[in-house]
């Protein structure tokens, strides 16, 4: 069956740019619903990778030969698209990153220990991913900090009140995902910041899952920060985006130190260069920033809002679908979400669950999803989570119902 | 039977399936037949670490034989499976037999996936663990 918006998108046009997804595993055509762990490459981003290694690779900014100017435009002109991707106001706000979990612990090292001090107060919530957890950890054991939690209701929304009551004078900063990996739920981030900023709290959101589904607009937002990561958006592994406003990053000492990041070194003293490459130490990962561009150039092609659109209509039909499954529970049932659907089978492990899935060729993520504390917060040690992007169908979603009917028939 | 005695007679056993899915059901049945472990048996320490399921594996010498007993939480029946064939495979058998066993079968069985998601299965831990009461054991012979 295919829903109207099918039909405006074109998805099988779109399945064809993704020559990755016309395999078959275990002798059936391969269903990748594991897109929020990462999303399936189009042609055209392998190619721009292809079209760099084999035409203009050098190593970028000191160079005076062609190639060098080259990959250095092509690198420069990556950091514009990514400006006008986010409606920065400033290039210089676009700092290159190995991807979300290196900006979140760039700002824990640079900002966090520059400028909290014992007893200011961290605040994140029930439903982060451990990469917006551990690093606020380590910044409190070592500067004395403190971390508050926002709850998370049963439908997986986190409650506001309880956040408002949490912030005081003693916030310093506040760090929430701004759509979660394991539920789909998409939070009121606007809210969130403005009553952080009513305290003085600088606030930094979680981009990882919203960065390929959701229009950004950091300026709109007000978000003090920004990060995400490339590979969710049809880009490159391995590349991500820091913004962050152009008077904070100033102000922030730089936390690696190497080539690049420098104006000038003695060994009596080293200043440093200023943003965005103080904190671009050491050869960057030139290749895939070049290929970003031509990622959200995909994106924008499409237009995020189709995508969106598309998305939930695999969400609802997904929803739908397997409600009627016997035993099944939907995990995140939140009224604003993604293509994101994270579930439990009555006794049936979801290792188990996932195995026959594959074996079926259907790709899903199992586990705890990388939020320990959400699962506990649920009582439950993982879930099942399928999620979709751009090139799935509603065929690919009655694949998942009858794969996941076959795990009951063999647990019974 | 020794142990190649019995990975050989698996291997048969195996072979009756083409399909991945009916390997799968096989496994699964043999977890449903694996003697239950008492709960007292169910510590910490004989956890395999490294599952993303709860598993768990002990041993005992009884006339300088070895016997196993394992389990997993009751919703992980592809875990409880592997337990069970690898019970099958290495328990009454001598501690040293069990520390130098080769266990050919499972590479030759072609259960797909699930040597792949051995790492999430945790059934090389689970081996590494059989054999190092195999080990312990011998030593304890020997002095």
């Amino acid at each position: 069956m295919q829903s109207a918006i099918d039909n405006a998108l074109d998805i099988q046009q779109i399945r064809r740019n993704f020559p990755i997804l016309h395999q078959e595993i275990n002798g059936r055509p391969l269903v990748y619903f594991d897109n929020a762990a990462t999303t399936q490459k189009p042609q055209s981003v392998i190619d721009a990778l292809t079209r760099y290694y084999e035409g203009y690779n050098a190593n970028i900014h000191r160079g005076i030969h062609h190639l060098a100017e080259q990959a250095t435009a092509a690198f420069e002109d990556s950091r514009r698209a990514v400006q006008t991707f986010l409606n920065a106001k400033h290039w210089q706000e676009i700092i290159f990153t190995y991807g979300t979990t290196d900006g979140i612990n760039l700002v824990a090292n640079s900002y966090g220990r520059r400028f909290l001090t014992a007893g200011d107060e961290i605040i994140i919530s029930t439903m982060e991913h451990h990469s917006n957890i551990v690093p606020w950890q380590m910044l409190c054991e070592e500067r004395g900090c403190v971390l508050r939690i926002i709850p998370v209701d049963e439908n997986g929304d986190l409650i506001l009140e309880e956040y408002e009551k949490l912030l005081s004078e003693k916030t310093k900063l506040v760090s929430v995902v701004h759509v979660s990996n394991s539920l789909g739920t998409i939070n009121p981030v606007k809210t969130i910041i403005d009553k952080a900023h009513e305290v003085g709290a600088v606030v930094l959101i979680d981009g990882a899952q919203a960065s390929s589904h959701i229009e950004l607009d950091v300026q709109a937002l007000d978000a003090d920060f920004y990060a995400f990561s490339a590979h969710k958006l049809y880009g490159p592994t391995g590349m991500g985006v820091l913004y962050g406003k152009k008077e904070l990053l100033d102000a922030m000492p730089p936390y690696r130190g190497g080539g690049e990041m420098i104006k000038e070194v003695t060994f009596e003293k080293t200043t440093y260069n200023d943003i965005p490459y103080k904190f671009e130490a050491g050869t960057p990962n030139i290749a895939d920033v070049v290929a970003v561009k031509t990622a959200l150039e995909y994106i924008t092609d499409l237009g995020k809002e189709t995508i969106a659109a598309h998305e939930n209509d695999l969400l609802q039909y997904a929803t739908a679908q397997l409600s009627e499954l016997d035993g099944l529970r939907i995990i995140g049932q939140a009224k604003h979400k993604i293509g994101v659907i994270s579930f439990v089978l009555e006794g049936i492990h979801h290792q188990d669950t996932g195995v026959i899935l594959d074996q079926q060729g259907i790709a899903v993520r199992t586990g705890h999803h990388c939020t320990m504390p959400l699962m506990q917060r649920f009582g439950i040690a993982g879930t099942t989570r399928a999620s979709f992007a751009v090139y799935n169908t509603r065929d690919e979603i009655d694949r998942l119902v009858l794969g996941l009917k076959r795990v009951h028939k063999m647990m019974l | 039977m020794t142990i190649n005695e019995k990975q050989d007679e698996i291997i048969e056993e195996f072979d009756l399936f083409d399909d991945q899915l009916d390997k799968t059901q096989y496994i699964i049945d043999l977890g449903k037949k694996l003697p239950p472990m008492p709960e007292t048996q169910k510590t910490d320490e004989n956890r395999i670490m490294g599952c993303q399921s709860k598993v768990w594996v002990d041993a005992e010498l009884k006339d300088d034989r070895l016997y196993f007993y394992g389990d997993s939480e009751p919703t992980a029946q592809i875990s409880k499976g592997l337990v069970g064939l690898l019970v099958r495979v290495l328990s009454g058998q001598k501690p040293e037999d069990v520390a130098n066993a080769d266990l050919y079968f499972i590479p030759q069985v072609g259960m797909g996936n699930l040597i792949t998601s051995l790492r999430a299965g945790g059934l090389a831990s689970m081996i590494e663990r059989m054999k190092a009461f195999g080990r312990a054991y011998s030593v304890t012979e020997n002095r």
